[in-house]
């Protein structure tokens, strides 16, 4: 632990520590998010490095509390630290309220720890853009965090390698009308798009929630059906 | 000091009516056998729908109270809403909990309506929160009052009907206990308004 900060401002005005970090989550994994008047969906690419790899043990898409969850696009382990920042989060205010904790707050809570990286001495900031999915007593959400410490609420978002194409293409796609199935069909439409090689149940995560508050990450079995109707 | 809960004196009592809730306590505010004043405030509006009731030692139920009125404000900033009655009455258990070891000395009661439904809750000192169907009492006076409640008490009342309720529950309650009483302040929550009535109760 060093006393002086890592991140520092160029000359330009620019904090070079967070460009760079998005540049890594731009390297990573595209993941999806629509939001839907009744329900929220998360695709993700599951792009394994070798077929040798156990894919079910691979897990994108991690669930924060029953009806918020969240992926992510960059470095793994980054996400995997804050989405148990994020679970202790949750839990430190069910504790002092007993009440289920709206997306905004968590998002907002999550933010102020990954700013924190960019601006406390010796650490660096975190590799990952985070889009979290939930449905809370304000209806459905789906918010953005970026490695800044940034947020924004979005109607449909992607992050990642083509998250440029795939905005283009949401935003042909989208309308406020949409019910979930839609958005499901929507989302993994988008993620086919950009998609290098044959998209299959294993190599894609998908997760889905309702108006009925509970998160769901959909199996595989499920996952063949919806991309089979796409056909 | 024979009891810290017993050098101010002091009795508050909440009850639920009808898509109502009522709350009530004295206005003495003494130390030991000495009264100082007699228009001590005991009862909190903390937001439109949510009372809250001290009793105990005095510094304790204002130092308390500032601290509830403290996160309720800071609460409404930050989340950009009001708190739910139940939320606050989950708040005050942890608040209370939190000071396991060097507790206030306070008995609080919580009283609110949520989507028109009242709210009850009472504590211990240290956080130990009971959700109530009816009535409860705290303070010095709070035995004698019980007895008035469980005579007096109905489910369902008009808000009229609570606040003579409660009213005279508090007066009878206060007159017997030589620590309560000095006046008393009945205040009656409805989806539309809240109501003060200052009583009068037995003058010693």
């Amino acid at each position: 632990m060093t006393d002086f900060a890592l991140t520092t401002f160029s000359s330009k005005g620019k904090l070079l520590q967070i460009e760079y970090a998005l540049n890594a989550v731009a390297k990573g994994d595209t993941a999806i998010g629509i939001k839907a008047k009744n329900g929220v969906v998360l695709v993700v690419e599951k792009k394994q490095s070798s077929i040798l790899v156990e894919e079910s043990s691979v897990q994108k898409v991690a669930l924060l509390t029953d009806n918020i969850a969240a992926t992510y696009a960059g470095l793994g382990p980054d996400f995997r630290v804050l989405a148990q920042q994020a679970r202790k989060l949750v839990k430190k205010y069910d504790l002092k309220y007993q009440e289920e904790i709206f997306v905004q707050t968590l998002s907002r809570e999550l933010a102020e720890d990954v700013q924190v990286a960019t601006q406390r001495g010796g650490i660096r900031p975190f590799g990952v853009s985070i889009l979290i999915a939930g449905y809370d007593e304000e209806g459905p959400h789906l918010v953005q965090l970026d490695p800044s410490g940034a947020y924004y609420s979005w109607k449909a978002t992607a992050i990642g390698k083509q998250a440029k194409n795939a905005k283009a293409f949401l935003e042909k796609r989208y309308n406020a009308d949409m019910e979930i199935e839609d958005a499901i069909n929507t989302a993994l439409l988008t993620l086919k798009e950009g998609f290098e090689g044959q998209i299959t149940p294993t190599n894609i995560e998908v997760g889905v929630i309702r108006d009925d508050h509970v998160f769901r990450i959909l199996p595989p079995s499920q996952v063949k059906d919806y991309l089979e109707e796409l056909e | 000091m024979s009891g810290i809960f017993e050098y101010n004196g002091g009795s508050i009592v909440g009850m639920k009516g009808k898509n109502c809730i009522a709350m009530a306590c004295d206005r003495r505010f003494g130390q030991q056998m000495s009264t100082i004043t007699t228009n001590y405030q005991k009862v909190f509006k903390i937001q439109d729908n949510i009372l809250l009731a001290l009793s105990g030692l005095n510094t304790d139920i204002h130092t308390f109270y500032a601290l509830m009125e403290k996160e309720i404000n800071l609460y409404n900033l930050k989340e950009n809403r009001k708190m739910k009655p139940t939320t606050f009455a989950n708040l005050v258990a942890s608040a209370l909990y939190e000071r396991r070891f060097g507790p206030f000395f306070v008995t609080p009661i919580v009283a609110g309506l949520e989507n028109g439904k009242p709210i009850l809750a009472t504590y211990d000192s240290i956080g130990c929160k009971s959700d109530l169907d009816d009535f409860q009492v705290g303070g010095t006076g709070g035995n004698y009052i019980y007895g008035a409640c469980e005579a007096f008490f109905k489910p369902d009342m008009s808000p009229e009907e609570l606040e003579e309720v409660i009213g005279q529950s508090l007066v009878s309650g206060c007159d017997r206990d030589a620590l309560s009483g000095w006046g008393g302040v009945v205040y009656v929550l409805t989806e539309q308004k809240l109501t003060v009535k200052i009583l009068k109760t037995k003058q010693t």
